[in-house]
């Protein structure tokens, strides 16, 4: 929590930026804008593809009783208990505790799921608008502003890591806009990794000293990231569609 | 003795035509009402989830997109290959196309999360994606189809209409390529990793397209007791029958090949085998039900020769039609996403399980709604322009081309 000030002043400033330059931002509330936070990086520090963001999960290490990467995500994002109507199957989830079972040696392994941040993402290729978009630093995203809703991006992601509002949201958080019939997904907590922090949900694994979650700049090999992937064998999900993904699995 | 045919104008006064105009405007004005308290509420009143994010309005809307580009094919069979019998139904064959992409695509509009943002969809184009070319792709093919009418219809082009006829035709096997492409692109989910689809789209093209134009132009002249010649229904139906056996071959095609590769024996178990709901569709409204039987129908010597029988067979080649883009779309999303090949998967995102989806009142109304705003273009055109000739008896079609065919 010591990070809250900080995510509080990153939201201001991402507020400033925009009041500045408003020409098309759509004011829904007072004070919520149905912006992407993708322009929440401080001006100063424009967006570059020096980075690569990434997370190592190590699945040997995710404890299979905990979810506390979900609940810091919810809190985080402002989804979870904000969708009072939709059934349980329409309600948003950015990430998930999913359990496996190999059919043949019956070894069983817990992991969270989430948008794997590809660097060839299908949902961007799909797009029709481009609402769906990758940042130079490897985040994918989407910009609330243009998403028409039409649901490509859901057909074509291999991870299920998106969802699709199904009714009016109140209370939004102003660093984490969300809009019914748009779709979302996780944003790897721009908002905070463009602030030099790190994603809520790695945080919170660490605060519970299971450290299964290692973020950092892939491109840097002296990151934590790239010498725990130098390191030991981890694996893509889906490699065989060589999406190279951000999120990388140890374990399974 | 080749005679030009007469086109005319239908009267419209009957009460039969004010009774078809007030039902088809009942269930367009139902269809917006869906539209507008779907939009109002969101889409959690419909059955869509997040598994399951293509429902109903998407079956009919790719349905009649599927028909649309089908349905110029007989005027395409009289402008570009030259057959003199088809060259009378040209115009009929192209107002329906462009009334069955309308209503296709009225429901795919209606459908989305923002259709306000239409605007969006038509300024910010991310040219990488199929979907955007897609867009492009219809409205071309609105614009070619409407010169080529104009093009036919107007005795000073008349020249060109066969150049115009040669566009549209190719237009329409790339929009349907397009429209099978969209499915192509999923790499992720088993039922649509094939090169196969976009071909199988278009011949279903044909099948669905040539279908409703039998309905509609049987309609149409027994309704105004215009003649309707053997010479030209019957021709009609046989070529239905072959377009019927082609989507046959294509459909077993599609399964072999499927089951030739092993990475896809889970989703192929599943719509033959074990899908339940989406297994009964494809035997039984597929298969049985919207080919062999109207197959049989079109060929048998006698029955094959009953008009009610050939109503009915285009009937059922309609429904079979909607049977298999359902079991294509809702099927191939209900089938779990093989993230962890070789594991079982469990979660609280409904993960490796089979995903369940019933249609809501709304989505068919709205999907309903875009059929009836098809018919309601051809009625309302045909009331006010001449695109049906006064008689299609044998003897006012060629009689010399029919016998040379
Ligand atoms: S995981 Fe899915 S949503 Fe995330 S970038 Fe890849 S395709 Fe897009
Ligand atoms: S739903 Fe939105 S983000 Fe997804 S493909 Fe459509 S427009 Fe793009």
């Amino acid at each position: 929590m010591s990070d809250t000030s900080n995510r509080i002043d990153s939201a201001r400033r991402a507020f400033l930026n925009k009041a500045g330059a408003a020409a098309g931002a759509a004011a829904i509330a007072p004070g919520v804008f149905l912006t992407t936070p993708a322009v929440a990086r401080p001006a100063d520090q424009p967006v570059s593809s020096e980075k690569r963001w990434g997370i190592l999960v190590d699945t040997n290490k995710c404890a299979s009783n905990c979810d506390a990467c979900v609940t810091a995500c919810k809190d985080e994002n402002g989804w979870g208990s904000t969708e009072h109507h939709s059934s349980q199957e329409q309600q948003s989830q950015w990430i998930r505790k999913v359990e496996i079972r190999n059919r043949s040696t019956g070894f069983v392994a817990t992991l969270p799921l989430m948008c794997q941040h590809c660097e060839h993402p299908p949902c961007v290729d799909v797009c029709p608008t481009g609402a769906s978009f990758k940042r130079a630093d490897g985040i994918v995203l989407v910009d609330k502003h243009i998403c028409i809703g039409c649901r490509y991006c859901m057909m074509a992601c291999p991870y299920k890591a998106r969802s699709f509002i199904h009714e009016d949201l109140e209370d939004q958080l102003p660093w984490a806009p969300r809009g019914k019939g748009t779709v979302e997904s996780c944003t790897l907590c721009v908002q905070r990794v463009d602030n030099d922090g790190t994603p809520a949900c790695v945080e919170a694994c660490s605060a519970e000293n299971h450290n299964a979650l290692v973020f950092g700049n892939l491109n840097d090999e002296n990151s934590d990231i790239s010498r725990e992937l130098a390191r030991a064998e981890s694996i893509e999900l889906r490699a065989d569609l060589a999406l190279n993904t951000g999120v990388r699995y140890r374990g399974i | 003795m080749k005679l030009a045919p007469n086109y005319r104008e239908i009267e419209g006064k009957s009460t039969g035509f004010r009774v078809l105009l007030g039902g088809l405007g009942l269930l367009a004005a139902l269809a917006f009402g869906a539209f507008l308290y779907m939009e109002h509420s969101g889409h959690y009143v419909t059955g869509m989830t997040n598994q399951i994010v293509w429902g109903m309005p998407h079956v009919f809307a790719i349905f009649l997109i599927v028909a649309a580009s089908g349905a110029l094919n007989v005027a395409s069979i009289g402008t570009v290959f030259g057959k003199s019998l088809y060259k009378p139904l040209g115009r009929l064959s192209g107002l329906l196309a462009i009334a069955l992409l309308l209503g296709g695509l009225m429901v795919l509009v209606l459908d989305l999360g923002h259709p306000d943002r239409l605007i969006v969809a038509m300024t910010y184009y991310n040219f990488k994606s199929i979907f955007a070319w897609n867009i492009i792709l219809y409205n071309g093919f609105l614009a070619v189809t409407i010169v080529y009418l104009w093009f036919m219809m107007e005795r000073k082009m008349n020249r060109y209409y066969r150049a115009a006829g040669t566009v549209a035709f190719v237009w329409r096997l790339i929009l349907t390529t397009g429209t099978g492409s969209i499915f192509g692109w999923l790499v992720a989910r088993s039922a649509y990793d094939m090169a196969m689809l976009a071909p199988m789209f278009i011949i279903m093209s044909f099948a669905f397209g040539l279908a409703i134009f039998i309905l509609v132009l049987m309609a149409a002249y027994s309704w105004t007791g215009r003649p309707l010649g053997d010479a030209v229904l019957f021709r009609l139906k046989n070529l239905l029958g072959v377009f019927i056996a082609a989507v046959l071959y294509f459909v077993m095609v599609y399964h072999l090949s499927n089951l030739y590769a092993t990475e896809h024996h889970g989703v192929e178990r599943f719509i033959l085998m074990d899908g339940g709901i989406y297994t009964q569709l494809f035997w039984i409204v597929q298969i049985l039900i919207g080919s062999l039987l109207p197959l049989a129908m079109v060929y048998h010597p006698t029955i094959g020769k009953s008009r009610p029988a050939i109503a009915t067979a285009s009937l059922l080649v309609i429904i079979g039609g909607m049977a298999q883009v359902y079991v294509l779309l809702i099927g191939g999303q209900a089938y779990p996403l093989e993230i962890f090949p070789g594991y079982e998967v469990t979660s609280s995102f409904h993960d490796g399980v089979v995903n369940s989806y019933s249609p809501s009142i709304w989505e068919i109304t709205l999907g309903v709604g875009g059929v009836a705003v098809a018919l309601l273009v051809v009625t309302i055109a045909i009331r006010v322009l001449r695109f049906l000739p006064v008689s299609l008896a044998d003897d006012a079609v060629d009689p010399h081309a029919a016998k040379a065919d």
